[in-house]
C-alpha cells in the first residue's frame, strides 16, 4: 500500500499569521486535470479590513527602514524561493496545466524579477528625485516617498508570476500591500506567502487574500484606507467600477503593460518638494 | 499705530486697457457664443462691472475642442519641437513686456494687492513659459521614456485665486509637451486669460492650439466630459475634483488634480520666533487666504505660545487691508461675496465650537467684499476650522508638546498640499519634512514658488505633479501605463 500524502490547507496571510478567513468560506481549486486539489479560502469584507490594518501598522517601519535594508529584504526573498522552486514548479503544473519546463522558466523568472526589484530600493530618488535650481537663495530638493497601503490585483496567468511582477514593485518603495491571488489560480500565491513568512519581510508589509475578486474589488474600491490599486487581474469593467467608486479617496489606480519598469515603483510613490533657505 | 500713517500711492488704471464685452477665443479668433449668452465679470473691491463676458455652452466647447483637435494633427504636433519651444519663448517675452498692464487687470477682477499680482503672479507666469520653453525640445532627455508623445487635446480648468499663474502652470507643460488646449477660466477672473489670447495672437501661435472658453462649473463638466478630450488638468476643490474623477473612470482620460490644502505650519520651541511670525503672516494672509497651500493651521509648540501670539497680534495690526489698486495695501478683496459668504459661515463655527475668535481693528471699505485677517486660539483638531478649507484669510491655532506629537496632529487630514517647519536644527528640519505627509514642505520659509520646483499634494490633495521635470509626466505617454 503507497502512503498517503498529507496535504496542505491553503489560508489566508495577515499580519504575518496564516487565519483561514473569518467567514468560513472557503471554494473548490481544481487542477488541469479536473481533479481537486485545495479549498483555499473565500476572504470576506472583514479579512480585507484585517488586512489593511496591518499593512497600515507596518507602514512605518517598512517605509522607515533604509533603502539598502529593503533590497536585502527582497533579495532574501529570491534566495528562499530559489530553494522552494520544485514546490512552486509542481503546483504550477498541477494548476496551469503547463509543462515542466514552462513551468521552471515561469518560477526562475520570478526569482529574477525579485532580484531586479531588490536592486531598484536605493536607486529611486537617483533617477526620479532632483535638486531644482529655483530662481532664489533656496536649497530646494524633489524626492520620491512611498504612498502608503497598495491593493495589486494579480493577473489570473502566469499565476505566481503574475503575482510578484505587481507585488515586488509596490513594496520596494516601502509600501505595505495587500495581494489578491488569482481566483483560478490562487495557490501559488500562498505558497509565496509562506516564503515571504520566512524572509525577514516584518509582519503585515505583504498581505495575501484568496477569494471572489469582483467582491474584494468593490470593497477595495470604497476602502478609504487603501492609497493605491493595481488592476492588472481586474477585467476592464471591474477596473471601471473600482475607478468610480475609488475617487471617494483620490485611490491611485494604474494598470501596467507586461514589462517590469520603475514606473511599476514610482507609480505608487508621492513627489515632495522641500524648501530651505540659504544664508548666513 | 494710527500715527504711523501711510500716505495713499495708487497705481493707474490708465494701463488696463478692459473692453465692455469679451468673446469667446477658438481658432485663433474672439467668436460669439452660438447662443448669445453672458456674464458680468466686476472688481470685487468695489462691486463694479468691468465687463460682460461670453457664457460658453456645450455647443461652444465642442467648437472649440474641434479646433484644438484640428490644430493638434494638422499644425502642432508637426511642428519640429524646437520651433514649439520659440512660440513658449515670444509668450514669455510678451508677458514681460505687457506686465505691469497684466498685474493691473488682474488686481482689478481678482481683488489681489497689486503689490502681489505685479510682484508674485505676473513675474511667475512668464518664468514659467520661459522654463517650459526651454524643455520643448529636449523631452528626450527628461528621464521620461526614449520618445515620451504627447497626448493630445487637453481640457483645463483653472481657480480664480492666481488667475494668470494658473493659466501658466496649466498651458505651459501642455504647450511643451506638444499638446493643444482648451482651457476655462474661473467664472470671477476670467479678464487676465482673454488678454492672454490677444498674446497668443501677438505671438503668432497657431490658430486653435490656446482656446479660452469661459462660463461656470456647467461649462467645465461640458468639457472634462467632451470625447475628444484625452487628459484634464484641474484645479481647484478637493469635490469638484473628485467628481471629475468619477466622470472619467470609464473613459481613457487621464487627468491631474490640484486640489484642496489644510497645511500645518508648525513652529518648534527652538525656532526664530521673528521670522517665524513673518512667515505665519505669509502662510495665512498673502493672497487673503485664497491659497490651497495656505498654512491655515497654525501648530505651536505650547511653551512659546505666549511668545508667538502676542507678536503675531502686534504685526497683525500692522496688515494694512483696502484697495487693492494701494502699493502700500497688504490684504486685498475677497475675490466674491460667495466665498466671503463660505468665509464668514466657516469662521462662524469657529464661535459656535468654542474657538476664541481674534482680529486687530481695521477698518474695512464699506463696497466690496471684506474680511479682517482673523485667528482663532483655542482650536482642537475636531472643530471645523481645523478640518475644513476655508479658503480665506482665517488661521486656526493649535498646540503640541512633542515633535511626535507636532507630526500626529499636522498629518490629522484627508489633505497633503503643503506644510512648513520652523526650526533652527537642521536634523530636526529634515526629521520632519521626512514625516510629514505633504507634496511641499517650507521649511523656515513659506508660500515659494518656481517653475522648476514640483508643486503638488499627497492623499486628497491631488493627483500628480505641476511645475520641474515631474510636471511634465503629466501631459506625456507613459512607457509602462496602460490607461484601458
Amino acid at each position: 500500500m503507497s502512503r498517503i500524502d498529507v496535504n496542505k490547507t491553503y489560508k489566508l496571510f495577515i499580519g504575518g499569521a496564516f487565519p483561514r478567513s473569518e467567514s468560513g468560506r472557503v471554494y473548490e481549486v481544481k487542477g488541469a486535470n479536473k481533479k481537486f486539489i485545495a479549498n483555499p479560502a473565500m476572504a470576506s469584507r472583514k479579512d480585507l479590513r484585517e488586512s489593511v490594518v496591518a499593512a497600515k501598522s507596518a507602514f512605518h517601519g517598512w517605509a522607515n527602514a533604509t533603502a539598502f535594508n529593503r533590497g536585502q529584504v527582497l533579495y532574501r526573498i529570491a534566495e528562499i524561493m530559489q530553494g522552494r522552486s520544485e514546490q512552486f514548479v509542481e503546483e504550477i503544473c498541477a494548476l496551469e496545466g503547463v509543462s515542466n519546463k514552462a513551468a521552471k522558466s515561469q518560477v526562475e523568472e520570478t526569482i529574477d524579477t525579485w532580484v531586479w526589484y531588490s536592486g531598484w530600493c536605493d536607486k529611486l530618488s537617483a533617477i526620479s528625485g532632483s535638486l531644482n535650481q529655483v530662481s532664489g537663495p533656496f536649497y530646494n530638493f524633489t524626492t520620491p516617498e512611498p504612498l502608503g497601503v497598495v491593493a495589486v490585483f494579480a493577473e489570473n496567468k502566469p499565476s505566481l508570476l503574475g503575482a510578484v511582477r505587481t507585488l515586488a514593485p509596490v513594496i520596494s518603495s516601502g509600501n505595505t500591500a495587500i495581494l489578491i491571488a488569482s481566483e483560478k489560480y490562487p495557490l501559488p500565491a500562498i505558497t509565496l506567502s509562506e516564503v515571504l513568512a520566512t524572509s525577514d519581510l516584518p509582519s503585515g508589509v505583504v498581505n495575501v487574500l484568496t477569494g471572489k475578486i469582483s467582491e474584494l474589488a468593490s470593497w477595495i474600491a470604497s476602502h478609504m484606507e487603501i492609497d493605491g490599486v493595481d488592476v492588472a487581474g481586474l477585467s476592464k469593467s471591474e477596473e471601471e467600477e473600482l475607478k468610480l467608486h475609488g475617487a471617494d479617496n483620490l485611490k491611485r489606480v494604474f494598470r501596467f503593460t507586461n514589462r517590469n519598469h520603475p514606473e511599476r515603483i514610482l507609480s505608487f510613490m508621492e513627489q515632495k518638494t522641500v524648501w530651505h533657505p540659504i544664508g548666513i | 499705530m494710527s500715527d504711523f500713517e501711510y500716505a495713499n500711492a495708487p497705481e493707474s488704471k490708465a494701463i488696463a486697457k478692459i473692453s465692455q464685452s469679451y468673446d469667446l477665443f477658438i481658432g485663433g479668433k474672439f467668436i460669439k457664443p452660438k447662443k448669445g449668452k453672458s456674464f458680468n465679470t466686476i472688481n470685487p473691491a468695489t462691486e463694479e462691472v468691468l465687463a460682460k463676458i461670453a457664457y460658453a455652452d456645450e455647443l461652444d466647447i465642442d467648437i472649440a475642442v474641434s479646433h484644438a483637435k484640428l490644430a493638434y494633427t494638422k499644425v502642432w504636433s508637426k511642428l519640429p519641437a524646437k520651433e514649439r519651444g520659440k512660440y513658449l519663448y515670444r509668450i514669455a517675452r510678451i508677458l514681460q513686456e505687457r506686465a505691469r498692464e497684466f498685474a493691473v487687470v488682474e488686481t482689478l477682477d481678482n481683488g489681489k494687492p497689486i503689490r502681489e499680482s505685479r510682484d508674485t503672479d505676473i513675474p511667475l507666469a512668464a518664468a514659467h513659459f520661459f522654463y517650459h520653453a526651454g524643455w520643448a525640445d529636449k523631452l528626450e532627455y527628461a528621464g521620461l521614456g526614449n520618445k515620451p508623445k504627447s497626448l493630445g487635446v487637453v481640457g483645463q480648468i483653472i481657480p480664480w485665486n492666481f488667475p494668470l499663474l494658473m493659466l501658466a502652470w496649466k498651458i505651459a507643460p501642455a504647450l511643451a509637451t506638444g499638446n493643444t488646449v482648451v482651457l476655462k477660466p474661473a467664472e470671477t477672473t476670467p479678464l487676465t486669460a482673454l488678454l492672454f489670447a490677444e498674446v497668443c495672437q501677438q505671438a503668432g501661435l497657431p490658430d486653435g492650439v490656446v482656446n479660452i472658453v469661459t462660463g461656470d462649473g456647467i461649462t467645465g463638466a461640458a468639457l472634462v466630459n467632451h470625447p475628444d478630450i484625452n487628459k484634464i488638468a484641474f484645479t481647484g476643490s478637493t469635490e469638484v475634483g473628485k467628481s471629475i474623477a468619477r466622470s472619467i473612470s470609464a473613459t481613457k482620460k487621464s487627468a491631474t488634480l490640484e486640489l484642496g490644502g489644510k497645511a500645518a505650519n508648525i513652529v518648534f520651541e527652538d525656532a526664530a520666533v521673528d521670522e517665524a511670525v513673518e512667515g505665519i503672516v505669509n502662510g495665512i494672509f498673502f493672497n487673503q487666504g485664497h491659497v490651497c497651500c495656505a498654512g491655515s493651521r497654525l501648530l505651536l509648540q505650547e511653551n512659546i505660545m505666549d511668545e508667538v501670539l502676542e507678536k503675531l497680534k502686534k504685526r497683525m495690526s500692522l496688515i494694512r487691508v483696502g484697495d487693492p489698486m494701494d502699493k502700500n495695501t497688504d490684504l486685498g478683496a475677497i475675490n466674491s461675496l460667495e466665498q466671503l459668504r463660505r468665509i464668514k459661515d466657516l469662521a462662524s463655527t469657529g464661535d459656535s465650537e468654542g474657538a476664541n475668535r481674534w482680529s486687530p481693528e481695521c477698518k474695512l471699505p464699506t463696497k466690496g467684499y471684506w474680511f479682517a485677517p482673523t485667528i482663532f486660539t483655542g482650536v482642537s483638531q475636531s472643530h471645523r476650522i481645523a478640518r475644513e478649507e476655508i479658503f480665506g484669510p482665517v488661521l486656526s491655532v493649535l498646540t503640541f508638546r512633542t515633535p511626535a506629537e507636532a507630526i500626529e496632529k499636522a498629518n490629522n487630514t484627508m489633505y497633503g498640499l503643503s506644510a512648513g517647519i520652523w526650526s533652527d536644527k537642521g536634523s530636526k528640519i529634515l526629521w520632519a519634512a521626512k514625516q510629514l505627509k505633504a507634496g511641499v514642505i517650507w521649511s523656515n520659509t513659506f508660500n515659494k514658488f518656481d517653475p522648476a520646483s514640483p508643486f503638488g499634494g499627497y492623499k486628497e490633495s491631488g493627483w500628480g505633479r505641476e511645475g520641474g521635470r515631474h510636471g511634465l509626466a503629466g501631459y506625456l505617454t507613459s512607457d509602462a501605463k496602460v490607461s484601458k
